[in-house]
């Protein structure tokens, strides 16, 4: 081995705790990277292979009832490649042991066996003979949270009929990825199961025999989607077609979307913030080295070291760095995606995992490290080249000091010559001052975003559930009924208070934006589902006009008093330009709000309601259940108390993980920036405080100089952490908003609060470490150094 | 020693620190021969040390000429200097310049992992006496040996010059009679032609020639006509 090798390896070595710092925060760098676009990429990409070999379809829409021989007509659209149309609704199951109801998705298959599009994957058993009325092949994940094997039975309630149904098979699908039942915030495999049930029988239950309500297409390459759309809905709109949509609001594709997005911004974000820190600490601490090195790098140039080999001898050590770092990244990031993966086991229903970040990943996270830190390295490197021999060899000449402006202030606070000495050194390296405090702050920063999201999802359970949503259940029709069926309901044992809703699918169109909606419109005087503005008051919409979600009038473009064009998607059809009321605040979906009476007499309709909201005697609520069980006409209901316990244990598991690892984040930038300053602050200054302690300053004072500089510095970062805080927070709400939720920025001096202790704590007790070498300054040796 | 090794024309050499400008050199013409010892006697601040840092092509000239057999120094870009250094120089400083990382073997490695035909660094550090210490580390050594480890490095390569700036500077007299020894070995067994800076007047004994400066000037040249042996030298 090369002489310069060793040298460098033991210098690696001699360095290793700065070294170490410095390597775990690339290491968090690279472990993040390789975590969120690792897993971005692989989510991807399992989905695009799981869309393709099982033909998910571009375009879905459903209708109340169109004739089979539409089907033609639609297949005759250009650009069309495939073409499934079949029997979708909703029905109440009864299954063996479960006191609630749960609800079923039936989907139709064709005679032939399985459909062109949309096509579910045989997990176990077999596909239900075509010719049967009594077999379903369920989705896996309903089969698994019941432990249903091919062969076991349970009840729905088909048609106000109750059938009992023989499990056949088990599959997934690439429509139901993400599994998610009417009105649900998570998926709920126990209550929710997709039921695939031969056409024959699923025509007689919904009454569409010669017909379908639903219909999917594939698209040939290079066709317009929004022409077909536009082309689908008006071939479906004789027959109460509801809209034509995309992939883009497939409720399953569009939660995958969602977190592919925040996977995508998490990766954009995070990592840049610690390859910048790493290659700062590389170039604060190569650049201490290059200093106290300066005659070696004389001599080596003296002896005959080209000046490309010297400057390559520094950059290789910053490269030892990075790679330590590299190994720390992948290792963990390895970890991180793997724990990743098995929460999204849990969440998403793929046929195979492609769970496995990709090994150009790898190499990507490594290349960037590797730049980081060569960036780093690359002022210090550069010095070492240029340093010309002769020069390095004689001492350097001692800093410039002048007395400035900034001194004769400094003299006239009459500070102590420990507190001067503190305040000088923080002016005289501004850059480097200015760089610590930034790394601090980071840390700081780092931490706000983390400990946010529990406020935030507090507020947001506030919000959805105490403010606006406060029925015990909600009941889901399958057709809209007459305002009276609210007195059956309120004869159904275990009920309490009652109140209807009513949903009007419609197309919101403003300028050239257009979204299309469910707009919710209540009888006046409700309680139990209230509308809440930004202000936090319940609001009612006004006879005439509309209130809309403050992100819906986002996406539109809307402010209060514009007029929006409403096209209903069902009854007549009309569409009409009512006034934006006002604004309300909501986390999950888009939604839009208007006048009972309005809605009922746009539609010119007796009154009706879509759904039931009841708040119900806990004592009788099986009883209640099975009285559910058997209504007719019941396609649904939602236990809101559910939503919201699942809701929450969910985030509660997340928001643990999360926190434990931000803060481990924040305390390693923390270490990493403030272990690294003292050191090489101590290093610069080991002969300054010899002095000290020889003139009779005691261990005590001499290390308030070294911990005063530290803690100065991040005492300062704090103000300026909790801006970039404010700013990495903002910008996580807004990589996390899409059609399906948000999340509010809810900061609380609490938050800024517990940042800055972790970081103030971490800061000191590292420098408390760097401190400790104090105590065993050999002061003759220091005093001897040549420097 | 009729072949001039070193050549200088005129040369100046102006610092330049921001306020005043200090003339380290004002005018220097020189001739030094292969295979003498030469002894460039002076106080401090007097120029020899800038020459012979230029002579060993680690610093420039403000104007004049050097030359190095038929090689101009002065016309060599900053690579050429590198190579010049590499083949043909060897240093010794005052303060060894050893790399602490290092052992005394991995130091004199150092320079012959880049030489072209160097001898084994065990070999040079023999030939300093230090048989015993190939593995030391230089916080082991004495200044002594570390001096004379720093000798092994810079004779490891087989140079044609030997370059020493206050070699002894930081020694006590006994150890610095061990470095000039070792010093005035190489060159009567190598005829390697070695520059010794000294401010200490009584190292001028061992010299083939010496000369003196003052103010950036050589004051004059003298030859020794018998030289004496390091040991009998007191100081």
């Amino acid at each position: 081995m090369h002489a310069l090798d060793l040298k460098l390896l033991r210098d690696f070595r001699r360095l290793w705790a700065q070294a170490l710092a410095i390597a775990l925060v690339l290491g968090c760098g690279v472990a993040i990277f390789l975590t969120s676009f690792g897993m971005y990429r692989a989510l991807e990409d399992t989905r695009a292979a799981y869309y393709e070999r099982n033909r998910f379809a571009d375009i879905f829409a459903e209708a109340r009832r169109a004739p089979d021989p539409l089907a033609r007509e639609i297949a005759a659209i250009p650009g069309v490649a495939g073409i499934e149309t079949r029997v979708v609704g909703n029905v109440i199951l009864d299954i063996p042991g479960r006191a609630k109801t749960a609800v079923g998705r039936v989907i139709s298959l064709p005679n032939g066996g399985l459909p062109q599009l949309n096509r579910p994957l045989l997990r176990s058993g077999a596909l239900p003979d075509p010719e049967a009325t009594d077999q379903v092949m369920v989705n896996e994940p309903f089969a698994r949270a019941h432990g249903f094997v091919p062969g076991d039975r349970f009840a729905a309630n088909l048609n106000g009929q109750k059938r009992e149904l023989t499990i056949t098979g088990t599959a997934l699908s690439p429509e139901f990825i993400y599994t998610i039942g009417p009105g649900a915030l998570m998926p709920d495999n126990e209550g929710y199961g997709i039921l695939w049930m031969p056409e024959r029988a699923a025509a007689a239950a919904f009454d569409m025999t010669g017909a379908f309500n639903s219909v999917s297409l594939n698209l040939t390459r290079g066709t317009s989607e929004a022409e077909a759309i536009d082309r689908l809905d008006d071939l479906l709109r004789p027959y109460g077609g509801f809209g034509a949509h995309g992939r883009d609001i497939q409720l399953s594709n569009s939660f995958i979307d969602a977190e592919i997005k925040s996977l995508k911004s998490m990766a954009m974000v995070l990592p840049p913030v610690f390859f910048g820190i790493s290659a700062f600490l590389v170039n604060m601490v190569l650049g201490r080295i290059v200093a106290l090195e300066r005659s070696e790098i004389g001599l080596l140039k003296a002896v005959g070291y080209s000046s490309g080999e010297v400057c390559l001898h520094y950059l290789l050590l910053a490269g030892l760095i990075a790679v330590a770092g590299i190994l720390i990244g992948w290792a963990v990031g390895s970890w991180l995606a793997h724990s990743l993966a098995e929460i999204y086991a849990d969440f998403f229903d793929f046929p195979y995992l492609i769970y496995r970040v990709s090994y150009d990943t790898y190499v990507i996270a490594a290349s960037i490290a590797l730049a980081a830190a060569g960036f780093g390295a690359a002022r210090a490197a550069l010095a070492a080249a240029r340093l010309s021999p002769a020069v390095a060899m004689a001492p350097p000449a001692p800093p410039r000091y002048s007395r400035s402006l900034f001194d004769r202030a400094l003299g006239a606070l009459r500070l102590s010559q420990p507190a001067m000495m503190v305040i000088r050194s923080v002016f005289r390296w501004p850059i480097r001052s200015g760089l610590t405090v930034l790394g601090l702050a980071l840390a700081v920063a780092v931490m706000v975003a983390a400990t946010f999201t529990p406020d935030a999802m507090d507020k947001i359970v506030d919000s959805a559930f105490y403010q606006s949503n406060r029925q015990d259940a909600m009941l889901l029709f399958s057709e809209d009924k007459p305002l009276s069926t609210l007195e059956e309901v309120r004869r159904l044992p275990g009920v309490l208070e009652v109140e209807g809703q009513l949903f009007l699918p419609a197309e919101l169109r403003h300028l050239n934006l257009k979204k299309r909606v469910d707009i919710d419109a209540r009888p006046p005087g409700g309680d139990l589902a209230r509308v809440i503005d930004a202000e936090g008051r319940a609001v009612t919409p006004m006879p005439g006009s509309i209130l809309l979600a403050e992100r819906l009038a986002s996406e539109l473009e809307v402010r209060p008093g514009d007029m929006v064009d409403v096209s209903f998607l069902g009854g007549r059809r009309e569409t009409h330009r009512l006034r934006v009321d006002g604004l309300v605040t909501q986390y999950f979906g888009l939604g839009a709000y208007m006048d009972f009476d309005t809605a009922n007499r746009l539609f010119r309709q007796a009154p009706q309601i879509s759904t039931a909201n009841i708040l119900m005697d806990d004592s009788l609520a099986d009883t209640l259940h099975a009285r559910l069980k058997q209504m007719p006409g019941l396609a649904g209901t939602i236990m809101m108390n559910d939503t919201r316990r699942s809701f929450q244990d969910t985030l509660a598991e997340n928001v643990i993980i999360m926190t434990t690892v931000y803060a481990t984040i924040a305390i390693l930038i923390t270490v990493g920036v403030a272990y690294n300053g003292a050191r090489v602050q101590l290093s610069e200054r080991a002969r300054e405080l010899a002095s000290l302690r020889i003139l009779g300053f005691t261990r005590g004072e001499v290390s308030a100089i070294l911990v005063g500089e530290t803690m100065l510095l991040a005492v300062a970062a704090q103000p300026l952490g909790w801006l970039f805080g404010y700013a990495i927070a903002w910008s996580m709400t807004k990589g996390f908003t899409s059609d399906l939720y948000s999340i509010p920025l809810v900061l609380t001096p609490a938050t800024f609060a517990t940042a800055s202790l972790v970081v103030l704590a971490a800061s000191l007790g590292t420098v408390l470490i760097v401190r400790r070498r104090l105590d065993r300054l050999d002061l003759v040796a220091v005093m001897k150094t040549r420097e | 020693m009729e072949r001039p090794i070193f050549r200088t024309e005129s040369v100046t050499k102006v610092y330049d620190t921001g306020g005043a400008k200090v003339h380290a050199l004002a005018g220097v013409d020189l001739a030094l021969f292969a295979g003498e010892l030469a002894v460039l006697l002076g106080p401090s601040g007097s120029g020899k040390s800038t020459l012979l840092n230029i002579l060993g092509g680690l610093d420039r000239v403000t104007s004049g000429r050097v030359w190095f057999r038929d090689l101009e120094l002065t016309a060599l870009r900053d690579r050429g200097l590198t190579r010049y250094r590499r083949d043909h120089v060897g240093f010794v400083f005052q303060f060894y310049n050893l790399v602490p990382s290092l052992s005394a073997r991995e130091n004199v490695q150092l320079v012959t992992d880049v030489a072209v035909n160097p001898m084994e660094p065990a070999e040079a550090l023999a030939l300093v006496g230090l048989s015993h210490r190939l593995d030391h580390f230089p916080a082991e050594l004495s200044g002594g040996e570390q001096q004379r480890v720093a000798i092994a490095r810079a004779i490891a390569k087989r140079p044609e010059v030997l370059l020493c700036d206050e070699p002894t500077g930081a020694l006590d007299s006994k150890t610095g009679v061990q470095v000039l020894e070792a010093l005035k070995d190489i060159n009567d067994r190598f005829g390697t032609t070695t520059v010794v800076i000294t401010h200490n007047a009584a190292i001028r004994k061992m010299a083939h020639r010496v000369v003196r400066f003052q103010d950036g000037r050589i004051l004059g040249v003298e030859e020794n006509a018998a030289r004496l042996a390091p040991h009998e030298i007191a100081w």
